[in-house]
């Protein structure tokens, strides 16, 4: 395939400001990637900072409940920060300071990138600013607070339909503006070449340790492996190092929002089409003039009109299934998972966790389910409460 | 051959660009007129794209103004099928990749040619991309107008010997919309573009007063306004046929002495 591309999805449809900027990154990442001491030392933060591995968990209760396939949960959630986010921050941020780069941008739509690029800029040393739709700084009111403890400064983006669509406009506009000293460090498998490849690469630690996890304690491969999709960076680590495995269901979850039939919904599989957004040739929810669609979701994280072009490639070849989740099924399940085994997952994860409701009760009990649980879910406590009616402040 | 090079040959060129169906189509059709009857010598009229990643606030709420009043893509077809009744200088879209793509490259091409537009600058589509539009573009007659920026540099040969009809030189890094200063080396960058092709060149971004028009031109074959255009329809909505008239008159006098 042609370099980045996955099929005809990919691409670099930046303005030619950027155009050097994107070859600057690919080559400084396809020098850094095979270096034995960057390697070495992002293996160590990796390990000693962000807490990796992550658990591979055996839902025991969930599992008997169900009555069908035993379910694991792959324990992103407990990664420094919070989320599967921090995976792919500590690789680019160290790019980025390898690079000779001082400062860092980054858009975030619920606050998990924004809270990890925040963290590793702190770490490194790097100036950092996070650029959030003025809907999602609302939405998340808490993750804004601690960005700005970890001494990030986060611009509420008024623009468009002030979410995380806006926030990436944003961000890309201000790479535009000062690309000297600055990375813009992209927190999904989307954006130009060499983002959807950098993002994925570092995000399929989830994949080779799951992989290892599941060799190790059940024998065999899983038969689904399970995430959520929005931009798809969870899903594309999650999936990756089992895409030569034909044996293993890959499922990505999307949000449907209010349904799919329901304009409220960021159901980019279920409904998109083909287009040129964000740098990238990929599906985008979209008119019949190529105008972006507002798109919703109770999950500010998965409300994002588009999704990586890997993904497009990978639903386009059938390796993969996708498939919609609505708030309400999302809900349930974050209220099950807490209740069932006392973990709660982010409001994304829990679009996995409703699919894996679906299917592992028709599943045999010698079959397998990994399911990701990308992020935690205390950012969500308080929008969960104001959804079942309970008016309760963060 | 090319009528937007030809648009070059009586001297330095002013080029408006104008976000279509802002506040509405029939204003636009006036407007663009009122720009050709005062001395503009190619206009660039915007198809609103709902995400304009290259545009600063002034021409991003242009946009959003212009899809509020309904503006579609078929309505500024059929907008300048009209105008070429009334006026012959060259007409030159400018929009992002996703409207021409969605539309259908090989219609929306089509289209252009059947109505009279003359050629396309689409920001989202750098050189290594331009094979998404370069045939279908060459096979209507249209010309697809090549970017280069003050980060181009090494890029700048490559580019500039296969553009046509004229290279728009930006200006300033970032996005569109009024700077009081332009620090770039413009000389240096129009010079290392002439060194490889005889294409005429323009700079825009940030250009908005006589004086700015004139140095860049100076520097250049011609100058291109956006923002400080569309501020004034901002500013006067339908009222601002009179106004426009007056700025496109003083800015084509100043490029003319340059």
């Amino acid at each position: 395939m042609e370099t980045g591309r996955y099929g005809e999805f990919g691409g670099q449809y930046v303005p030619e400001t950027l155009m050097n900027a994107v070859h600057e990154l690919e080559e400084a990442y396809e020098h850094y990637k095979n270096d034995p001491a960057f390697v070495a030392e992002l293996d160590d933060l990796m390990k000693n900072y962000a807490g990796r591995p992550s658990l591979l968990y055996y839902a025991e209760k969930m599992t008997k409940d169900l009555g069908g396939a035993k379910i694991y949960l792959k324990r992103e959630d407990l990664n420094h920060t919070g989320s599967h986010k921090i995976n792919n921050v500590l690789g680019q941020v160290l790019l980025a300071k390898k690079m000779g780069k001082t400062r860092v941008i980054a858009e975030t739509g619920a606050g998990q990138h924004g809270v990890a690029t925040a963290t590793a800029a702190a770490l490194m040393g790097m100036e950092c600013e996070i650029f959030m739709g003025k809907e999602d700084t609302e939405r998340q009111a808490l993750n804004v607070f601690r960005m700005e403890l970890l001494g990030a400064k986060v611009h509420a983006v008024t623009t468009g339909t002030q979410t995380l669509k806006d926030a990436v406009n944003e961000a890309m506009r201000e790479w535009t503006n000062r690309v000297d000293d600055t990375l813009y460090v992209l927190g999904s498998v989307m954006g130009p070449h060499p983002f959807p490849m950098i993002v994925r690469d570092f995000q399929s630690v989830i994949s080779k340790e799951s992989r290892a996890q599941i060799l190790e304690v059940e024998g065999k491969l899983p038969d689904a492996v399970v995430a959520c999709v929005g931009g798809g960076s969870n899903a594309m680590g999650s999936f990756y190092e089992y895409i030569n495995d034909e044996g293993v269901q890959l499922i990505g979850c999307e949000a449907a929002g209010l349904g799919v039939d329901n304009p409220k919904n960021a159901a980019t599989i279920a409904n998109g089409s083909m287009g040129i957004f964000h740098g990238m040739k990929s599906l985008f929810c979209q008119n019949e003039y190529g105008q972006i669609a507002p798109v919703y979701s109770i999950s500010a994280g998965l409300d994002y009109p588009g999704i990586g072009p890997e993904h497009a490639w990978l639903n386009e070849t059938g390796r993969a299934q996708y498939v919609p989740i609505t708030d309400e099924e999302a809900v349930k399940a974050f209220e099950y998972l807490s209740r069932v085994e006392g973990i709660i997952p982010a409001i994304e994860s829990s679009h996995a966790v409703a699919q894996v409701m679906k299917i592992a009760g028709s599943m045999r009990k010698d079959q397998i389910i990994v399911v990701t649980i990308s992020g935690r879910g205390d950012k969500d406590v308080a929008a969960i409460a104001r959804y079942r009616g309970v008016e309760i402040y963060e | 051959m090319s009528r937007i090079s030809d648009a070059f040959k009586n001297g330095k060129a002013f080029i408006p660009f104008i976000t279509g169906g802002d506040p509405d189509i029939e204003s636009t059709f006036e407007f663009v007129k009122t720009m050709a009857e005062n001395g503009a010598d190619i206009i660039e009229i915007g198809i609103p794209f709902s995400d304009p990643i290259a545009e600063g606030p002034v021409i991003q709420d242009a946009d959003l103004r212009a899809l509020a009043s309904g503006t579609t893509t078929d309505a500024l077809f059929e907008m300048v099928e009209r105008l070429r009744k009334e006026i012959t200088i060259p007409l030159i879209f400018m929009t992002y990749a996703n409207p021409i793509y969605v539309y259908g490259k090989e219609r929306f091409m089509k289209r252009c040619a059947q109505v009279g537009i003359d050629g396309v600058i689409v920001p989202d589509i750098p050189f290594e991309e331009k094979g998404e539009l370069v045939d279908v573009c060459r096979d209507n007659g249209i010309e697809l107008i090549s970017m280069i920026a003050p980060t181009s540099e090494q890029r700048i040969e490559t580019i500039a010997s296969e553009a046509t009809g004229f290279i728009y030189c930006v200006s300033s890094l970032g996005v569109t919309g009024v700077r009081t200063e332009i620090r770039t080396d413009i000389a240096s960058m129009v010079k290392h573009v002439k060194s490889v092709t005889d294409t005429p060149v323009a700079v825009g971004f940030g250009i908005s007063t006589p004086e700015q028009a004139k140095k860049m031109a100076g520097l250049s074959d011609g100058a291109i306004v956006g923002s400080a255009i569309v501020k004034i329809v901002a500013q006067y909505g339908k009222d601002a046929t009179s106004h426009i008239a007056t700025y496109v008159k003083q800015m084509k006098e100043a490029v003319m002495e340059a």
